[in-house]
């Protein structure tokens, strides 16, 4: 659906039902470059199934407005003005990599309005690399590819996609090349830039899950598990096999750790 | 694609959507030769009825030894995804019927298979879909023939059996000037000599009766959604675009993004048409795509030895191969198909029908039948077989003759099929003196 939020049209989908704020709501976010298409399975399971969703798009990616937000605490700051737009009180919020960081920083800054949390593919900070940032202020494909190849697990690789005939690569690379020219590199700098993940972990109060892949190239393992243990409430679900890219790699594992932990 | 964890293509042939089975150990894709799926319990049923959770529901929906072919020709032509079918025809009429609605038009090259000629031509416009057709290298004409209603253009990698090669990135542009997706047909090609993806293409279709499985024993066919089209933004396609009342209003191209084209095509056209691949044709196409590779390059090596004896044969009045220089596509074809322009190509025979009646019944290594790209080398004469629906004008734009022999070149020692080849001209060449 579309919400007005600071004056430009964002687009949140809901899941293939209507939004209602009156049910459970769960406000996932995307990573860099990406949109809300990546929580297809996830988001379907919560609209239908005694909640509601808005997986949305931060602005200039997918289908919403706007200039992209130039910091992770200004998309922070965007997404809990998508939530007073959509009049939605208290959330819970699902972050997958530059996604999670918006979303504990969200939680660290706003934290009455979160529920619960969960980080998936997160750490306290998130560099990125050099030759990955210089290929993307140049808009170059190749920052695509390296994306492609090191976010999806080497498993995935070979493909075996849950939904029959789905070539995970190609659709993990057509998202990213859908994004407008600037998006990535905006958001891998604001990515890189981020030093107030720790802070932030330190702060959040409600309930948080780390979800971490066991092979994940772009935020290891040890840094998940890190992450977790700054958080004062955490739980940690590790997903064998999987890569940096989990929520596609393994939509039903990530699925269950994502029910088992935000419904009561 | 150069990431730099991909699997190059060689590797992807025998590998792409498959993992050794978890419960047996199995090296080889099993034949999961099953019409139903346990569901693990009733809330696992809910949710994959309802696209919550992915997998198998009903083979005719989708199979796992299915899906490993789906993936490995998604993989081969760099697309997001594939569905595979009963046929080739039913892999074109799946991927019209997930596209338009009666009303609709499709713009065509009138150089094209004649089973697919059929389709547009006489059986698609009893549902309300008509069809232009325009020359493979008219290329303004695609943009000239484009109307209103037009949803879709076609056409072949390389044309039947004129091996016209159509200017693709230009044509592909001319669609999505009109927010159409332009779909090729790229069986006499394949993922190993041509990727149409790569030229602007947005649907590849393949028969996979033809070289994928290349060894003449399972029907089947393919269809690729490149991902790239945004039918959103064509406004053209409310298909995939406005909610779907049959799947509990599902707006595919919000839920499934650049895959929302391949998953309509599934949920709806193999539930709803039911025009699925059988497991078993699934696995027999599987061990031609793992040596696809390799057989393509011997293919077109003895290709190349077959035009080379027959190009300037007594017997012999032209040869269209597109990488002879006298053929009117030899500059795009260095272009486009470096790797070889395939081991399909025509051949007059001097003397005209009757010559071409006694060289096809002299050949003896060289199968006379209905078929193409198999292992083992075929003859037809396309007049009186493939294209023998078509009337005389529709033969004429074809660039179908008479005189025209059409062979696809196996596998064979190349001295072996010269032989025969020679066989067969010197019994045209008495037929001609017997006039």
């Amino acid at each position: 659906m579309d919400i007005k939020v600071d004056g430009a049209t964002a687009f949140a989908a809901t899941g293939g039902r209507a939004f209602d704020p009156s049910l459970p709501v769960t406000v996932f976010v995307h990573g860099a470059a990406f949109d809300h298409t990546v929580w297809k399975l996830q988001a379907r399971y919560f609209a239908w199934n005694g909640g509601s969703v808005l997986a949305v798009d931060l602005p200039g990616h997918g289908r919403s407005e706007g200039p992209p937000r130039p910091t992770i605490p200004a998309m922070a700051d965007w997404l809990v003005a998508l939530m007073d737009a959509a009049e939605v009180g208290e959330a819970n919020l699902v972050g997958h990599s530059m996604g999670a960081l918006v979303a504990m920083d969200a939680a660290a800054r706003h934290g009455t309005r979160v529920r619960k949390l969960a980080l998936l593919g997160a750490a306290p900070a998130i560099p990125v690399n050099d030759l990955l940032l210089g290929r993307s202020a140049e808009d170059d494909h190749h920052a695509l590819e390296l994306l492609t190849g090191w976010g999806y697990g080497r498993r995935a690789h070979y493909g075996v996609h849950k939904m029959p005939g789905i070539w995970m690569t190609g659709g993990g690379l057509r998202t990213l090349e859908r994004a407008a020219p600037g998006v990535l590199h905006n958001d891998l700098v604001a990515t890189n830039a981020y030093e107030g993940g720790e802070a932030a972990a330190a702060t959040v109060a409600c309930p948080t899950l780390v979800l971490i892949g066991a092979r994940d190239l772009m935020t290891p393992a040890k840094r998940g598990h890190a992450l977790a243990g700054m958080l004062p409430h955490s739980t940690t679900v590790v997903i064998p096999q999987a890569g940096h890219i989990m929520l596609d790699e393994e939509p039903d594992a990530t699925l269950d750790a994502l029910k088992d932990f935000l419904i009561d | 694609m150069a990431d730099p964890l991909a699997f190059k293509r060689d590797t992807l042939s025998l590998h792409a959507g498959q993992k050794p089975d978890p419960t047996t150990g199995a090296r080889a894709v099993p034949i999961y030769q099953t019409t139903s799926y346990v569901f693990d319990d009733t809330e696992q049923a809910a949710s994959l009825f309802n696209l919550e959770r992915a997998g198998h529901i009903y083979t005719r929906i989708s199979n796992p030894t299915v899906a490993v072919l789906e993936e490995r020709v998604a993989a081969l032509e760099g697309g997001v995804g594939a569905v595979c079918t009963a046929s080739g025809q039913a892999a074109l009429h799946l991927a019209v019927a997930t596209l338009m609605d009666a009303g609709a038009h499709i713009v065509s090259s009138a150089s094209i298979y004649g089973g697919s000629h059929n389709l547009f031509t006489h059986t698609l416009p009893r549902f309300g879909i008509e069809t232009s057709f325009v020359h493979p290298r008219d290329t303004e004409g695609f943009r000239q023939a484009i109307r209103a209603e037009t949803r879709l253009v076609f056409g072949e990698t390389l044309g039947n059996p004129g091996l016209e090669i159509m200017d693709m990135p230009a044509v592909a542009a001319i669609a999505h000037e009109a927010g159409i997706p332009l779909m090729i047909d790229s069986t006499f090609a394949t993922p190993c000599l041509f990727r149409p993806i790569e030229h602007g293409c947005d649907i590849v279709m393949h028969s996979a009766t033809k070289f994928l499985g290349g060894h003449g024993v399972a029907i089947g066919g393919v269809i690729v959604d490149a991902g790239i089209l945004d039918w959103e933004a064509s406004g053209k396609f409310p298909t995939l675009t406005e909610p779907y009342l049959g799947y509990h209003g599902i707006d595919f191209a919000e839920e499934f993004g650049p895959a929302a084209f391949i998953a309509r095509a599934r949920a709806e056209g193999l539930r709803d048409f039911g025009a699925c691949m059988s497991p078993t044709n699934a696995f027999h196409i599987l061990q031609g795509v793992e040596s696809l590779p390799v057989r393509m390059a011997r293919h077109v090596e003895n290709a190349r030895k077959i035009v080379a004896f027959l190009d300037g044969h007594d017997a012999v009045s032209w040869v269209s191969y597109p990488e002879l220089p006298s053929h009117p596509d030899h500059e795009r074809a260095q272009i486009l198909l470096p790797q070889g322009s395939g081991a399909i190509f025509c051949f007059g025979v001097k003397g005209g029908r009757e010559a071409g009646r006694a060289f096809i019944e002299a050949v003896e290594l060289l199968s006379h039948l209905a078929n193409v790209g198999d292992a083992k080398s075929l003859v037809i004469h396309p007049a009186s077989t493939t294209h023998q629906q078509m009337d005389a004008a529709a033969l004429e734009a074809a660039g179908v003759g008479e005189d025209m022999v059409r062979l696809s070149i196996g596998l064979e020692d190349a001295e072996d099929l010269i032989a025969d080849l020679e066989r067969g001209l010197r019994a045209a060449a008495r037929a001609a003196k017997g006039r």
